[in-house]
């Protein structure tokens, strides 16, 4: 009789498949996982307590570092919060509103870049993770040319957006937009279409619709498990009432599907910003509020359609400059608390692709 | 725009089936109502399987520590109608401590030990209430107003 015993196995706080510091305690059978535990925190900032001592204005960089694959989009989250708090939100004028759909759009694909190129690496398939980040690249070119930082522009202010931008950047843009839809049928040749990927990726994991309504599922994850929600076009916020835009779902729910459902988002996304260039109008960029932003007292909580999820902000005014309370709803937090019973049973090697079709980004998980 | 549910009937429904528990919540949002904290899960259950309301997603959950109390705030949200409701649980000061709700969704379950550890609130009947993004020895409950930043 062959002597067997369970096997506890650290996976993190650092290492490449973990995507930024994070730890899972494996428990292992042979090389089946028998048990996950999540060890959280090891990025904690504080950014809750933090904003309770910085004024409105002020807080906005600190957005930036949330989830930081997606800067302006997070900018736009809390920018909306604040403006719905201080009821300003029709104030904002036409051309900042196209500005804040373009820049939100652009990001959108820059964060998907990072999750499908890194989902080919963890399946230890690099040149697909090149084809992406070439790509990926391109849009954090053009984030440069927004606010000068690849990764944390500050683009956005409360009442509008920072600057105007200029045709020079706005052709760039056109011709990236008319180059991606080339590029994203090579990520569906080359990755979708692979026939190591899908027989690592399909069926493996399977998130039902129940799990995923259970376990707070938002944004492409939830729409690969088959749950029809979109923000952008159930509550639309901003402008986004008047784009034309389809909303991918898929039914499998299955490592596969949370994969490619962020290629057809990218097309969708492409379909957006080109209608917003086409569309934007002149005009001024930013709405006259006072220098000193000081909502009445009350509450407030607005969410948006962000790259991996509903991203969300309660914020709590007592009427100062500096808010009460503001609390950020991050959907990967939430996800991430899955990864327990959605990797259970697979193989380990399936766990880092699990991890990696959840898309996580442990600046927004730990604040 | 937000789309509101009407808070008289659910506020009605909620008293008539679990005894008075419920009351609308005044604020600057008009959409909150008040449950009182013992029947927490029964009400959170309803809410979530009654074919009316069909609250089937937690959007949120988060504290706030006010000079009075301490609020928990639960922001819900249903994908069939696509309206919302903000349920508020008002805690004693001294003793912030209320029934769980990780049994109705699981989504809940991070995000209380979240509230546990930075705000110090304890929910009964969790199943693993200990401390999430502070480490285990840490002292204190930052989003407490006492708690003073250092720097």
């Amino acid at each position: 009789m062959l002597k067997t015993e369970e096997l506890t196995l650290n996976m993190g706080p650092v290492h490449p498949s973990t995507h930024g510091v994070y730890r899972c305690v494996l428990t292992l059978n042979g090389e089946y996982i028998q048990n996950a535990v999540n060890h959280i925190g090891y990025l904690h900032r504080g950014l809750e307590k933090l904003a309770e001592s910085r004024t409105y204005n002020q807080f906005i960089p600190y957005t930036d570092r949330l989830d930081y694959c997606s800067g302006l989009a997070n900018e736009m989250a809390y920018v909306l919060a604040v403006e719905k708090l201080m009821g300003i939100e029709n104030e904002i004028p036409e051309r900042a509103q196209y500005l804040r759909v373009i820049c939100a759009e652009l990001q959108r694909l820059a964060s998907h870049g990072i999750c499908v190129g890194s989902f080919a690496l963890d399946i230890a398939g690099s040149t697909g993770f090149f084809y992406s980040f070439r790509d990926r690249d391109r849009a954090l070119e053009l984030i440069n040319m927004i606010g000068g930082n690849r990764l944390t522009p500050n683009f956005m202010r409360i009442g509008g957006v920072a600057h105007d931008l200029d045709e020079y950047f706005l052709n760039e843009l056109n011709q990236f937009c008319d180059d991606l839809p080339a590029c994203f049928d090579e990520y569906e040749g080359l990755l979708a279409g692979n026939e190591i990927l899908q027989t690592r990726s399909k069926g493996v994991s399977v998130v039902s619709k129940e799990m995923a309504l259970d376990y707070g599922f938002t944004g492409p994850n939830a729409r690969a498990s088959g749950i029809d929600t979109d923000l952008r076009r159930d509550e639309p916020y901003g402008i986004y009432d008047r784009f034309d835009f389809k909303v991918p779902v898929l039914q499998n729910g299955d490592t596969y599907d949370r994969f490619v459902i962020r290629v057809m988002e990218m097309r969708e996304s492409v379909k957006i910003i080109q209608q917003a260039i086409k569309d934007m109008p002149e005009g001024p960029v930013m709405a006259k509020v006072p220098k000193v932003i000081k909502p009445p007292v009350g509450e407030v909580y607005h969410r948006i359609e962000n790259a991996k999820g509903h991203l969300g902000f309660h914020i709590v005014s007592d009427g100062s400059t500096k808010p009460y309370r503001t609390r950020i709803y991050s959907p990967t937090f939430v996800m991430l608390s899955a990864f327990p019973e959605m990797a259970k049973g697979t193989h380990i090697m399936d766990a880092v692709l699990i991890l990696a079709s959840i898309d996580i980004v442990l600046g927004e998980v730990d604040r | 725009m937000d789309k509101i549910v009407n808070r008289e009937a659910l506020v009605g429904e909620l008293n008539q089936k679990f005894g008075q528990c419920a009351e609308i919540f005044e604020d600057n949002t008009n959409q909150s109502i008040k449950v009182k904290p013992d029947k927490i899960v029964e009400v959170m259950k309803e809410l979530r399987d009654n074919p009316n309301y069909e609250f089937n997603l937690i959007m949120n959950l988060s504290a706030v520590e006010y000079p009075e109390n301490f609020t928990v705030v639960y922001h819900l949200n249903s994908l069939t109608y696509l309206h919302k409701v903000t349920v508020k649980v008002e805690l004693d000061k001294g003793n912030p401590q209320m029934p769980s709700i990780s049994s109705v969704w699981k989504a809940a379950d991070c995000m209380e030990r979240e509230e546990y550890d930075l705000m110090g609130i304890v929910f009964t009947g969790h199943p693993n209430l200990k401390r999430i993004l502070l480490a285990d020895d840490f002292v204190g409950h930052p989003l407490r107003k006492d708690f003073k930043l250092q720097a």
